[in-house]
């Protein structure tokens, strides 16, 4: 079974909604609309106050190189343009809508009708990834059209898709592979073209039979496109373990997947292209998995973006008893959300209630050298030295134990005995990093 | 008997030819150090705690030397006397400015906010600034995890068990501004001690509207202005509804703390008020 060369673990899997088809979620009384949702410069707002908006209207437009657009989720008037906490806690601005009945904007297709030919040509599709406002549903929400703007002298040879899913409790992907396979096949196909290259992977991780097996029947339709079973191991879905695991490839310290001639995209980017690129829908909506062990009945959900957390929690019994934290996205690489009023993002893959002996952190003791963190670290780092030197504030020699190849997948948090801090350290490593190299840019 | 007769003098012709080498080599590498440097170190703190900006009290002592200046290069610790003295020594003029106090521009805490997160990461304000774990939800309040109690050398700042807020010791602050440059979040402010230790200031450092400020924190600021009308000598500036003090111009009147509604403008060490009581009674 392929996997990746180092490291990982297998974190119990609990994936409790396998089984709960997709639903639509009804739409919400009002929406939060973040302006900016990816990563990069923000985008420029375009709608203001009192404005009527159609649903898939643009909201924000990208003006810079990394940036991408925003558009309306939702049918009706901007009530107001004000900061609003996003599930992190941080203040974004956001556009305030009160919803009204659907009226799409022109030009979007709604109907369920699968669209298999591929009119356009690959400058075309990427102008047109660009315009649908497409980010990388994986979590870092990174701009999509840049990826297939290959730079010159580099060679794409192989698309990469991550169905992995290695995150426990998510089965959002899961879903979509057996609900919606088809859609996100013809989306490959669109990647495929828009990249020029012959071969494309899909990497599913090996507890995902039925998907695999759906995956493949259909994939026999398409020419270049296999479907790969992957061993279950965290983390399986990340890029560069994902690349090692699929083409015997490295990526070197500190540069991006082209350089091994590699584009990597999560499946349910491949899915939003083909609604992008067939259906011309904007990304307006995505698939999230309410999920938790105390959660009387979990869902797979198809929401709008900029609803209230809250009112998604509150549709479904409220908050499950003995909740200690609600966490956006899976358990491993998630983030606690401090405020249930935020909306949901482009990227919100899971709502994910946690119980509090669940969520609680060990009592920190001291090192005990056993190495564990060094053997599980996929990126090969010896993350006990690194935060010994973020505890020092020794950010020089931080960077010179490689922090900034910290994938940031908790693994070494999660195996420590010890219960050290090591994920927070190296972040905060990671953050005084890239402060001290834009510093040394200006200079 | 010749050999150690033999030895010794061995011994002596390599001595005599090391001592002759060695004096030669250190007339040829002579390093001429300033004696005034020694001198200059001696005279200051040696509590190197780098306030100064300098890595210690040495290399201020030698940038002093060097530059033959005293003109922003000063030591907070010693204060106006050790200044003095160094300008003295030096025969330069010193440059008067007035002492100094680290000064806690937040008053949320424990008591005056509600818990609406729980955080049980890192126990490192740099960490949990990072992770926007405000507990009251005010994203620019005093985080309570004692970074600057860390970081300050002179034992001069506790966080209150009660109030999970930092408190500065008078008598021991320096004003080097260690803790001033740790806080993730600004709140600590270098101010002017003030004439008899007392001072006037505004514990906040919030800049959201004041309707959320208010939400959050019982005394937050809430940018109403008030202040800034009443101040009878323009020391008061309101940006991003936050009200700031110019403590070069403030006059300790005492008049913005009366009209503040929600108390954020501290006066500290100031004698109980006269009037207000008798018109309370």
């Amino acid at each position: 079974m392929k996997t990746f060369r180092r490291g990982g673990a297998h974190p119990e899997e609990n994936k409790l909604t396998n089984d709960c088809s997709i639903e639509v979620f009804p739409l919400p009384k009002q929406g939060i609309v973040f302006v900016s949702q990816h990563l990069g410069a923000p985008a420029t707002l375009v709608v203001q106050k009192g404005d009527r908006l159609k649903t898939g209207q643009l909201i924000a437009k990208a003006e810079q190189f990394i940036c991408a657009n925003t558009h309306s989720p939702y049918t009706g008037t901007v009530s107001k343009i004000d900061f609003a906490t996003d599930f992190t806690g941080y203040k974004k601005q956001a556009v305030y809508i009160d919803v009204e009945e659907d009226e799409w904007e022109e030009g979007i297709d709604t109907s369920k009708e699968i669209i298999s030919d591929i009119k356009l040509d690959s400058k075309e599709i990427i102008e047109k990834i660009k315009e649908m406002g497409i980010v990388g549903l994986g979590g870092a929400a990174f701009p999509t059209h840049i990826k297939y703007m290959v730079p010159p002298g580099k060679k794409a040879e192989y698309l990469i898709i991550n169905a992995a899913e290695c995150e426990p409790y998510l089965t959002s992907d899961y879903r979509l592979m057996t609900e919606l396979a088809d859609e996100a096949l013809i989306g490959i196909e669109i990647m495929k073209r828009a990249l020029g290259v012959e071969k494309a992977l899909v990497g599913i991780e090996e507890n995902k039979p039925s998907a695999i097996s759906r995956m493949r029947e259909l994939a026999k339709g398409f020419v270049g496109i296999e479907i790969v079973p992957l061993k279950t191991k965290y983390p399986q879905g990340a890029e560069k373990q994902l690349i090692y695991a699929l083409t015997k490839r490295e990526v070197p310290s500190g540069k991006l997947p082209i350089e091994v001639g590699c584009v990597v995209n999560n499946i349910g980017t491949a899915q939003a292209i083909y609604k992008a690129v067939q259906k011309n829908k904007p990304l307006i909506e995505n698939i999230l998995t309410l999920t938790g062990k105390n959660l009387k009945q979990g869902k797979n959900l198809l929401v709008r973006i900029g609803t209230p957390m809250q009112s998604i929690i509150d549709a479904f019994g409220g908050l499950p008893h003995d909740t200690g934290k609600v966490i956006s996205g899976g358990p491993m690489m998630g983030k606690a959300i401090s405020d249930l009023s935020a909306p949901t993002v482009k990227t919100t893959s899971a709502i994910l209630f946690m119980s509090d002996k669940e969520s609680s952190r060990k009592e920190e003791t001291n090192c005990l050298r056993c190495g564990k963190c060094i053997t599980v670290c996929p990126m090969g780092l010896e993350p006990i030295r690194i935060a010994q030197l973020a505890e020092n504030r020794l950010w020089e020699d931080a960077e010179k134990a490689f922090a900034m190849d910290c994938i940031e997948c908790g693994t070494c948090l999660y195996t420590c005995p010890a219960g050290r801090p090591l994920l927070d350290m190296l972040r905060l490593s990671k953050t005084n990093i890239a402060e001290l190299r834009r510093q040394r840019a200006q200079k | 008997m010749s050999t150690i007769i033999f030895s010794i003098l061995v011994l002596v012709l390599t001595a005599t030819l090391a001592a002759i080498i060695l004096y030669f080599v250190a007339q040829k590498f002579k390093v001429i150090e300033d004696p005034r440097i020694d001198s200059l170190t001696d005279m200051l703190p040696g509590a190197n705690c780098g306030g100064c900006g300098y890595a210690g009290c040495r290399s201020l002592a030698e940038n002093i030397v060097k530059n033959n200046s005293l003109e922003g290069m000063r030591c907070p610790v010693g204060g106006n006397q050790v200044m003095e003295d160094i300008a003295k020594f030096m025969g330069l003029e010193p440059e008067e400015s007035a002492p100094q106090i680290a000064v806690i521009r937040c008053n949320g805490g424990a008591i005056n906010t509600t818990s609406k997160i729980k955080y049980e990461g890192v126990q490192d304000c740099l960490y949990a600034h990072l992770n926007m774990a405000s507990e009251g939800g005010c994203p620019n309040a005093c985080l309570g995890l004692g970074s600057c109690v860390a970081v300050c050398a002179f034992d001069a700042i506790k966080i209150d068990p009660e109030t999970k807020l930092p408190v500065v010791d008078e008598e021991k602050c320096v004003a080097c501004g260690a803790c001033v440059k740790v806080c993730p979040r600004n709140v600590i402010e270098l101010r002017n001690k003030g004439i008899k230790n007392r001072r006037v200031f505004v514990s906040c450092v919030n800049t959201e509207k004041g309707g959320v400020a208010k939400k959050n924190c019982s005394v937050s600021c809430i940018g109403c202005g008030k202040c800034v009308k009443e101040c009878p000598f323009d020391a008061i500036t309101l940006n991003n509804n936050l009200a700031y003090i110019d403590y070069k111009k403030c006059k300790l009147c005492r008049k913005c703390v009366e009209v503040c509604p929600t108390g954020s403008i501290h006066e500290i060490n100031f004698p109980p008020r006269k009037e207000k009581a008798s018109v309370e009674a």
